[in-house]
């Protein structure tokens, strides 16, 4: 029995009160006794053979301490490389990285020597000095050039570049095609870039000689996952590695990754005796933490004479980059997110991951279905175009209805369950969109600015997003001896507010205040198992572990009371942070004094029959995952000048099921969107011919600034799932998901008058001034 | 903080109204400097090339990238950082609170740098429109909340200040 005094309300972030004082901890922040520092040699080509490594002259600089190779790394290492953490059987070759590449660098950034130092400074005085003898290869710098036959290879002993193929779909395409009324042909290609949090990734190592323990510090989304990366890199029992997150500014997905540095860095620790820290700088990251979105699509829709969908099938391409850290699951997502919210009775993809010589590519914010979104809504739009019908109207003519729900969509999801769509209205949350974004007039506003001489136009994103992705996020709940509670959990913030979720939830269901809630998260020491937060799972996950755990601990107070008391658990009542005998002159007993009792100090005699654990946990395994949607229409002008474009107004209809906290879900709906518009129009990791970055600061590669962001107009629909206690669905995804497709479709309708075609994304200011020159000139 | 062979020299300057007297090395940014020399982590690197604007602090009142300008050029300053917004007490000061009513900071990495730009700015103009927050915020990046709420705190604080 929970009553809702927190879920459902816009609490204020116990998070914020330190971090607005400058007094958030985060992985730079860290300062050991006896601490050193590293800076590692990255390979300047895109692939090359390392010849041989000359250190003589790095180690005669002043403070640095010691260089080291994959040679000079502890001998179980070597020949190592870092676990796959999502294996796959399509997958063809499991490559991953080695943690200092011995005898072949396959990306520019790759590193093959570690220079040790008294400080940041010294050692990167060291790295300077390191002499690498490069013996460069041909580099594939796109996953289309990868797969052809004169391509040169990515990794020399691999035969070819190709990672894995898998194959996707339902129904008789073939069927499909043949009683179509229109063919409609589309390829698409949406381009890399990456998260780009505020604050790089970095690590901390110590190491106990005595108790033969690791200690690591790691900016990451998943403490869990480094902690397996290392217990299998060292071969050392779980409860000798310990990972601790500390603050994390930021994630988006590439923090989820466990990276090179993570090995190297615990294993100086244990090499040297002194604690190591390593921090990535931005040039560091443009060069080596993963990225994401580089596809190509070529897709063929089957139409009947009405615009309804009869069949869709083609050939996505996608980059793996270097390396598979993460497996193939992002091309796999997108190819299951392709149907989205319309009915398409049949629907086959053949999918080929391609090696590139790229940094590796793994989940970004979206995790392949930005790329999903953008080419079904881009091929939405052309059959508009082809039959004449309005982007709307199209749209409407094949959503699937509301009163088909659950809807078995036929395919089967990255977590081995079927795609069945568990609750949602789809052409509800269209029209709510269209009313607020005032649609129906748009084609007269459209003609007033165009006889001003401005082009405008107005474009549609829908989509369904898998969230709240299992095995499982784990939460312990226990009521501690000054009667404050804690929670446990391997769910690791990153700027979500993790802390106050969670403790809206515990509290609700204890009867205590938010306040009176301590939140430990992303610590291996505490919480031994967990997944991390990605895949927009952590409310619907941990937040579920959390209210059945909450619940279990409720249970254990009242059965403890009523045998302190003598009374029947009913006629308890728990509030306040105690319990108390129901009415007036009821008498009482605090959670702490209940803790006490119970803590095993002496003096204290335990009821019989009772158990003392204040405390309980619980596993939360949801069945499949849950299916949030939404509905984005922006309107755009382009400046036909000089290609600018400025977002006039952006809509966004989301509905993510039950809403714990309002704000922040408004949160990351508007930050999310605020990403996709990066996506869109601004973000672009640019590779030459040879693959070597060329977009390696934020003056080359622009990031969306307070001035092109606007106010998202948020409508929120509630369509609770039954799949969870919560009835809540993921909201960490949704603003970005379908921006590009959105706000590019608008780009292309405001140059309708040029017959601009838009089909890569993103969309940069001199590739729209250099497609309106081609129109005009057509 | 830094081996007494490298180049350096010692520097006097007040920070948050405390003086210090310190040795740095030449080489050292302002921010490497309060974060390593003084042990004010506040401050953060986003980028070290001058882009994201998550290092900015006040220079003898002007907003200044911690990470472009030299420790040695800050000799004989007053420098303020994110530290030094809140009083004696810790109580947070207008603009701090508006970004908790506001839900202006996400990861809070960025926040310190917002935070120095907007006390600068207030100061300076302190009858902006959201559009001129908009611009004066255009040096900070911050990739969590696009920045809609971050504006609508640093209106909020405006109007709470204007009103005193």
């Amino acid at each position: 029995m929970s009553t809702t005094a927190f879920v459902g309300q816009s609490v204020k972030r116990l998070e914020d009160p330190d971090l607005l004082r400058g007094r958030g901890r985060f992985i730079d922040d860290l300062r050991l006794p006896e601490m050193i520092e590293v800076a590692f040699v990255r390979s300047p080509f895109a692939h090359a053979l390392i010849g041989g490594i000359d250190v003589a002259e790095a180690l005669q600089v002043p403070g640095v301490l010691g260089v080291y190779t994959a040679a000079d790394l502890p001998a179980g290492m070597h020949g190592k490389r870092i676990l796959l953490q999502v294996p796959n059987p399509a997958i063809t070759h499991p490559l991953t990285q080695e943690p200092l590449a011995s005898r072949e660098v396959c990306f520019a950034g790759e590193a093959v020597a570690v220079v040790v130092a008294d400080n940041r400074h010294a050692a990167e005085d060291g790295a300077e000095r390191v002499v690498v003898d490069w013996q460069p290869l041909g580099a594939v710098a796109h996953c289309e050039g990868a797969l052809a036959p004169s391509a040169p290879l990515a990794h020399q002993d691999s035969g070819d570049n190709i990672a894995g193929r898998l194959a996707l779909g339902f129904g008789d395409v073939d069927a499909a095609f043949k009683d179509a009324a229109h063919v409609i042909e589309g390829r698409f290609t949406p381009h890399r870039g990456t998260g780009h949090p505020m604050e790089t990734r970095g690590v901390v190592a110590q190491y106990d000689h005595i108790g033969e323990a690791l200690r690591i510090w790691t900016s990451t989304q998943t403490p869990h996952n480094t902690q397996r990366g290392v217990v299998d890199m060292f071969d050392m029992p779980e409860d000798k590695v310990r990972v601790i997150t500390p603050d994390v500014g930021g994630g988006f997905g590439p923090k989820n990754q466990v990276y090179p540095e993570e090995m190297v860095v615990p294993a100086l620790a244990m090499m040297l005796g002194r604690p190591v820290k390593w921090i990535e700088d931005r040039r560091e990251h443009f060069l080596t933490t993963t990225q994401e979105r580089d596809q190509v699509w070529t897709l063929t829709a089957a139409v009947d004479g009405d615009g309804k969908l009869l069949g869709l099938k083609g050939l996505l391409i996608h980059d793996a980059g270097a390396y598979l850290p993460w497996g193939i699951i992002m091309p796999y997502i997108s190819a299951s997110t392709v149907p989205g919210p319309y009915v398409i009775p049949a629907y086959h993809l053949d999918v080929t991951v391609a090696f590139t010589n790229m940094v590796p590519t793994t989940p970004l914010r979206g995790a392949g279905r930005p790329q999903a979104v953008f080419v079904m809504e881009r091929m939405m739009d052309l059959i508009g175009h082809e039959l004449g019908l309005d982007a709307a109207e199209v749209r409407r003519r094949n959503f699937i209805p509301a009163d088909q729900m659950p809807y078995d969509m036929g395919l089967t999801y990255r977590d081995g369950a079927p795609v069945i769509y568990d609750t949602g209205d789809y052409p509800e949350a269209q029209r709510q969109a269209l009313a607020k974004a005032g649609y129906d007039d748009f084609a007269e506003r459209q003609q007033a600015a165009l006889a001003d001489g401005r082009y405008i136009g107005i474009g549609i994103g829908n989509y369904v997003e898998g969230t709240g992705l299992g095995p499982f996020e784990g939460a312990t709940i226990r009521v501690l001896s000054n009667g404050r509670v804690a929670i446990y959990s391997g769910a690791t913030p990153a700027g979500q507010a993790h802390h106050t979720t969670l403790a809206q939830i515990c509290a609700d269901e204890l009867g205590i205040d938010v306040a009176d809630v301590d939140v430990v998260l992303g610590d291996t020491g505490v919480m031994p198992r967990g997944a991390g937060t990605f895949a927009s799972r952590i409310t619907v996950t941990a937040g579920s572990s959390v209210r059945l755990a909450s619940a279990q601990v409720r249970q254990k107070l009242l059965a403890l009371s009523a045998a302190k008391f003598e009374v029947d658990a009913e006629s308890l009542e728990v509030a306040g942070g105690e319990v108390r005998i129901t009415g007036a002159q009821g008498d009482s007993v605090s959670f702490a004094e209940l803790a006490r009792m119970t803590s095993g100090m002496p003096g204290y005699v335990l009821p019989a029959g009772v158990a003392p654990d204040l405390e309980a946990s619980a596993y939360f395994t949801p069945p499949q995952a849950t299916y949030s949607n939404g509905s984005h229409v922006a309107e755009v002008e382009v400046d036909a000048e000089t290609g600018l474009v400025t977002i006039l107004n952006y809509v966004v209809v989301h509905d993510c099921g039950n809403v714990i906290n309002p704000m922040l879900v408004d949160g990351q709906v508007q930050g999310g969107v605020a990403h996709g518009i990066g996506n869109a129009l601004l973000e672009r990791m640019v590779y030459d011919e040879d693959a070597n970055p060329l977009t390696t600061t934020f003056a080359d590669y622009l990031m969306p600034t307070a001035e092109l962001v606007p106010d998202c107009h948020i409508v929120h629909m509630e369509s609770p799932t039954p799949l969870n206690p919560l009835g809540a669905k993921g909201a960490g995804e949704g603003g970005t998901i379908p921006a590009p497709a959105a706000i590019i479709a608008a780009v292309e309708n405001a140059l309708a008058p040029f017959g601009v075609g838009i089909t890569e994304c993103p969309i940069l200011p001199e590739r729209i001034v250099q497609l309106i020159a081609e129109g005009e000139d057509r | 903080m830094s081996d007494d062979s490298r180049p350096g020299r010692e520097i006097s300057l007040t920070v948050n109204g405390e003086g210090y007297s310190a040795r740095t090395e030449d080489r050292f940014s302002l921010a490497d400097f309060l974060r390593q020399g003084l042990g004010l982590t506040g401050t953060h690197l986003g980028c070290e090339h001058g882009v994201c604007g998550a290092c900015t602090v006040l220079v003898d009142g002007h907003a200044v990238r911690g990470c472009l300008m030299l420790a040695v050029q800050a000799a004989g300053t007053e420098v303020v950082t994110i530290e030094g917004l809140a009083d004696a007490d810790g109580n947070l000061n207008t603009l701090q609170q508006a970004f908790m009513e506001h839900h202006g900071l996400q990861c809070g990495f960025c926040t310190p740098g917002i935070l120095m730009t907007l006390t600068a700015y207030r100061r300076d103009c302190p009858d902006a429109t959201e559009a001129d927050v908009r611009q004066a915020l255009s040096g900070n990046i911050c990739r969590c909340t696009g920045y809609e709420t971050i504006v609508r705190a640093a209106l909020a604080a405006w109007r709470e200040m204007g009103a005193r």
